[in-house]
């Protein structure tokens, strides 16, 4: 019996628990630790689902749908297990590199290139990347009056894959090894020469997962963007969200070809002997590089062009004001969008190109802080003469506006050649990085989440623990990475798993305490969302406009119901629902109702992703007949739906003038609540508009909104 | 879905196809004689070197414009705005990644020891 | 809006088929995006082939000495024709909705297609039995059969994306669905041609050229 044809190259020492049997020490009871969390957080999971009885709606009601609005909650909901996990890893890679001082710390070498490996790659690719995608998701088709995304079945194919992509990489806790060659896994380390194991094979098909998925995501929200705006919404009239998310799709179309290109060669060359990126035969690492980046760059713009859209939208909100600059702000994310594409060699300055390409590439870097720089004035000057409340995503915004200028700065400063060659491959790059996108991306999706929280399940968040939560995180981050500048400069190399200079102890204990300090921001938040749940009767805000919003997501109930509008919306300005509210045109009954036409569930998404994540894991572990059988069921699901015709169902009019006219009827009879009574129990959703105590902004002229 | 009735089936518009089918033709005749110039260039020795180079770069630029143009119907005139900006954009990163990637490499291939 | 108006690049249904016609504007312009992102593909091995083709010779054989400029234009002439095909099956089912007319001239297409990558498949057996130029050579030798595999499994899915659309046309006739597959299936087909003129011309012709 030839075991190798079923099984591949897995053996029983592949498994995490092996290790610890035969070789027992703390670096190995860890990794044993962490396969054990993952093995019975899966186990609790299934027990949870069978005990409550939970699987035929999980099924029926959320993994077979495709409605944008549960897709997106799906998306969060991947990227913040995900966070759990690599948020962990990172306090222990924290705490080895402060055990590590003249000893050897607690974790062995190849445990911790395992953990900056996968911090990386589950950071950017399954935390940042759902985060933002499942924010866009839910948000932009209701900003722009829309029913759906344009392909709704392609939309719950992304998101399959690039859930196939994280359980791969959570499957790598249990079975075998990650990668050791960090997230950009440059060659030829990452060659089958120097990494014959399966680690690299996870790291290639898990983001190559994402990857796809991300392009589709891209294609499908920059065709809904151009295609199915509602009547009225002209290109200079979206929200700025949604301008940043059709910025940022075109980047997703256009980068992730070089990635997708690099991870093939890199898979080439370690499962058939080609010689893309190997040392001799030709080979040429520096394409790796030079392709790994073409990709990367643009994939800073892509996480952080969303969060931008964020920041837009709430510090209008909370400062009741219009934003300043809004044509500024749209051109600027444009130049941002097409510069990123122009910047990608500053990632390699010390590759050994000459000093003109490096100046070229300098130069060009340096451009690309003027438009952000623009936005920067944009956002303060909004601030300026409206009324400014302090809530969560408020405080998340003044912190980020001062901690990501700090950022930004370090950023001109690497952008010369000459400093970047002393601090390339430090820590100072580490704490670079780390501050555009801890303070801009993840504290924008945090703050995107207490903003929008309401909107998609119908309570508010509580606000008191949220604030608690912003009070761990701020300066927690401030002082995790802050002494990373120093040790950087003081020669503290990335990746280190331990150090000979005591000089770099002071600054490593701070940023332990930082990185404590996060935890417990964390922690609060986690708490935050079970208090809020609990309490969700005070909480509740069904009448859909808790924050006096000013884009159409506001205009509906909360939760939304599976159709968005009960009538498309007509709009002739921007800020459409604050300008109907100011006119006293809102919670008008419409004319009359149509029959709307919604796409069916289908199993035929969460089957792809069920054979993707099969093929891959067949691909890591050499298990041909897995990766050939699944590979054509793939495809045999995709033909067969194809051949599909009733894909559509029809919700009847009545149905949906009941539901509307209910709320309508609600919400007029509701008295709105004022500002200062918005974090009370009062706060029913339905606001009284800021603008009607005639303190900010002038009357727009004319019919804002005329079928709501 | 099924077969459409008589009376729905369109009327033939006898120009119109006459157009469009002549656009295809162009096409073709257009595509065959570029190609046929490229492979002379090169089989029959008409020109070395650069200029060789050089000729043939611009024969697949003037072909793809032709297949552009003939077979998918890319018009700058009548075509929809959305879908020329997408197709411009399309070039422009075509041509920073493609020129970007062939100037670094080569700037750090002169560079190496032989 | 006029019906007349042209909605997307490509062969449109407007005059014939104003349903199918407003249908077409925002499947196409997602298909369109698609071969934007293919083309950036593309594009990027084009560019690792054009320094590895130089840089990454090593001891392998240099391009002039494994290509076949003979096979070469044979090639490029069997995907022109076929586009060609694809081209007139396309007019056939807009202006007549013939079952018969669009099948024929699908078949003459996917037989040219076919034909194409069977010569492409001898090229290789060619270079790999008689001039000891496997992918696992050299640096040059994988760009070329990467950037030159990945054009032949894109022809080999558009063939069989022929022979299920085919089937459609058979047991659907001309719905809204199976027209937009068409019309995405051709563009896809007529794009995969233009690609083939960088393959001509910076492969096969540069490589014996210089």
């Amino acid at each position: 019996m030839n075991w190798e044809l079923i099984f591949g190259q897995i053996k029983w020492t592949s498994f995490v628990f092996a290790g610890m049997i035969e070789n027992p020490s703390l670096s190995e009871a860890i990794a044993s630790g962490a396969g054990s969390i993952a093995v019975l957080g899966a186990l609790a999971t299934v027990i949870l689902l069978t005990v409550k009885g939970w699987w035929v709606p999980l099924w029926r009601d959320w993994l077979t749908s495709v409605d944008h609005k549960k897709v997106g909650i799906m998306y969060i909901a991947i990227a913040l297990v995900m966070f759990a996990r690599a948020v962990i890893e990172a306090a222990l890679m924290r705490a080895q590199q402060l055990a590590a001082t003249e000893g050897a710390g607690f974790l062995s070498a190849d445990h911790f290139g395992q953990l900056f490996s996968t911090h990386g790659t589950i950071m950017i690719f399954f935390v940042a990347m759902p985060f933002i995608t499942g924010l866009m998701n839910y948000v932009m088709p209701l900003q722009i009056g829309a029913r759906d995304v344009s392909f709704p079945l392609l939309n719950a194919i992304s998101l399959m894959l690039t859930m196939a992509g994280a359980i791969l990489i959570m499957v790598s806790l249990v079975v075998g090894q990650f990668s050791t060659g960090g997230w950009s896994a440059y060659p030829p380390f990452t060659g089958i020469e120097f990494s014959p194991g399966e680690g690299v094979d996870y790291w290639i098909w898990a983001v190559s997962l994402g990857s796809i998925g991300s392009t589709l995501t891209g294609l499908n929200f920059a065709v809904t963007i151009y295609k199915k705006r509602c009547p009225g919404m002209s290109l200079f009239r979206m929200p700025l969200f949604t301008w940043t998310t059709l910025c940022t799709s075109i980047l997703m179309i256009f980068a992730m070809a070089p990635l997708t290109a690099a991870t093939i060669m890199l898979a080439l060359d370690r499962y058939a002997g080609f010689h893309f990126f190997t040392n001799g035969d030709g080979g040429n690492m520096m394409n790796y590089a030079n392709l790994f980046w073409l990709f990367g760059h643009p994939e800073v713009y892509i996480l952080i062009l969303p969060a931008f859209g964020v920041w837009s939208e709430v510090v209008a909100t909370f400062s009741a004001k219009r934003i300043y600059g809004y044509t500024s702000l749209v051109y600027a994310t444009m130049c941002i969008a097409v510069l990123s594409f122009a910047v990608w060699l500053h990632h390699f300055f010390t590759m050994g190109q000459s000093a003109n390409v490096n100046a070229i590439f300098g130069i060009a870097t340096m451009i690309i802080g003027v438009p952000t720089g623009v936005k920067v004035y944009d956002w303060l000057l909004t601030m300026v003469g409206g009324r400014i409340r302090f809530s969560t995503p408020m405080l998340y915004h003044i912190n980020f506006l001062l901690t990501f200028i700090l950022g930004g700065m370090t950023g001109v400063l690497l952008a010369n050649p000459g400093v970047d060659f002393q601090v390339h491959n430090t820590l100072f790059l580490v704490a670079h990085f780390h501050n555009m996108i801890i303070p801009g991306v993840l504290f924008g999706m945090f703050a995107a989440v207490q903003f929008w929280f309401p909107k998609v399940f119908g309570f508010r968040l509580h606000e008191g623990l949220g604030r608690a939560s912003f009070w761990c995180f701020a300066p927690g981050f401030l002082l995790a990475f802050f002494p990373l500048y120093w040790l950087g400069m003081m020669g503290a190399t990335r990746r280190t798993y331990m150090w000979s200079n005591p000089d770099y102890v002071p600054w490593l204990a701070l940023a332990m305490l930082g990185a404590g300090l996060i935890l417990a921001g964390f922690a609060l938040m986690v708490t935050q969302i079970v208090v809020s749940v609990r309490q969700r009767a005070q909480l509740a805000a069904p009448l859909g406009d808790p924050w006096d919003g000013r884009a159409l997501e506001w205009s509906i109930p909360s939760p939304p119901p599976s159709w968005n509008f009960a009538v498309l919306p007509q709009v002739s300005s921007q800020d459409p629902f604050y300008e109907a509210k100011k006119a006293g045109i809102a919670y008008r009954s419409p004319a009359a109702y149509e029959d709307i036409e919604v796409p069916r569930n289908t199993a035929t998404a969460p089957l792809i992703g069920l054979f993707a994540c099969a093929w891959a894991f067949g691909l890591v572990w050499h298990i041909w007949w897995l990766a050939i059988v699944s590979f054509v069921l793939i495809w045999a699901v995709v033909i067969a739906r194809s051949f599909a015709t009733d894909t559509e169902e029809t919700i009847p009019a009545a149905t949906v003038k009941a539901l509307n006219e209910a709320f309508l009827a609600a919400a007029r009879a509701t008295p709105g609540v004022t500002r200062d009574r918005e974090m009370t129990s009062d706060n029913k959703g339905r606001a009284h508009p800021e603008a009607l105590e005639g303190r900010a902004g002038t009357l727009a002229s004319g019919t804002a909104v005329e079928a709501l | 879905m099924s077969r459409r009735i008589a009376a729905d089936t369109p009327t033939v518009d006898h120009a119109e196809e006459g157009r469009e089918r002549r656009s295809y033709v162009i096409g073709l005749v257009l595509a065959l004689v570029l190609t046929t110039g490229a492979f002379a260039v090169v089989g029959l020795n008409l020109l070395s070197g650069a200029a060789a180079l050089a000729a043939l770069g611009l024969l697949a630029l003037i072909q793809a414009v032709v297949h552009l143009r003939y077979f998918l119907h890319i018009d700058l005139e009548r075509s929809h705005r959305d879908d020329l900006l997408l197709i411009l954009f399309t070039v422009l990163i075509l041509i920073i990644m493609v020129s970007g990637t062939i100037w670094i490499l080569y700037d750090q291939h002169i560079r190496m020891m032989p | 809006m006029s019906l007349s108006e042209r909605l997307h690049p490509g062969l449109n249904l407007a005059g014939t088929d104003p349903e199918g016609h407003e249908a077409a504007e925002e499947t196409l312009f997602g298909f369109w995006i698609f071969l934007m992102s293919d083309l950036v593909l593309f594009a990027v091995l084009f560019a690792t082939y054009a320094a590895m083709s130089v840089q990454g010779i090593a001891e392998g054989p240099r391009p002039a000495e494994v290509f076949d400029l003979t096979a070469a234009f044979v090639e490029t002439l069997l995907l022109l024709f076929s586009s060609f095909a694809f081209g007139l099956a396309m007019l056939e089912m807009k202006y007549r909705e013939n079952r018969r007319g669009v099948l024929v001239w699908l078949l003459i297409t996917g037989v040219l297609g076919a034909a194409f990558v069977g010569m492409e498949l001898h090229d290789y057996y060619v270079m790999i039995t008689e001039h000891a130029a496997p992918p696992q050579a050299s640096g040059f030798l994988s760009a070329y059969y990467l950037l030159t595999g990945t054009h032949a499994l894109h022809v080999s899915s558009g063939l069989v994306w022929m022979v299920i659309m085919a089937v459609q046309v058979a047991v659907f006739g001309f719905s809204t669905p199976v027209k937009l597959r068409l019309m995405r299936l051709a563009l896809f087909w007529h794009m995969l041609d233009v690609v083939w003129i960088g393959i001509f011309t910076f492969v096969y012709l540069y490589g014996v050229a210089s």
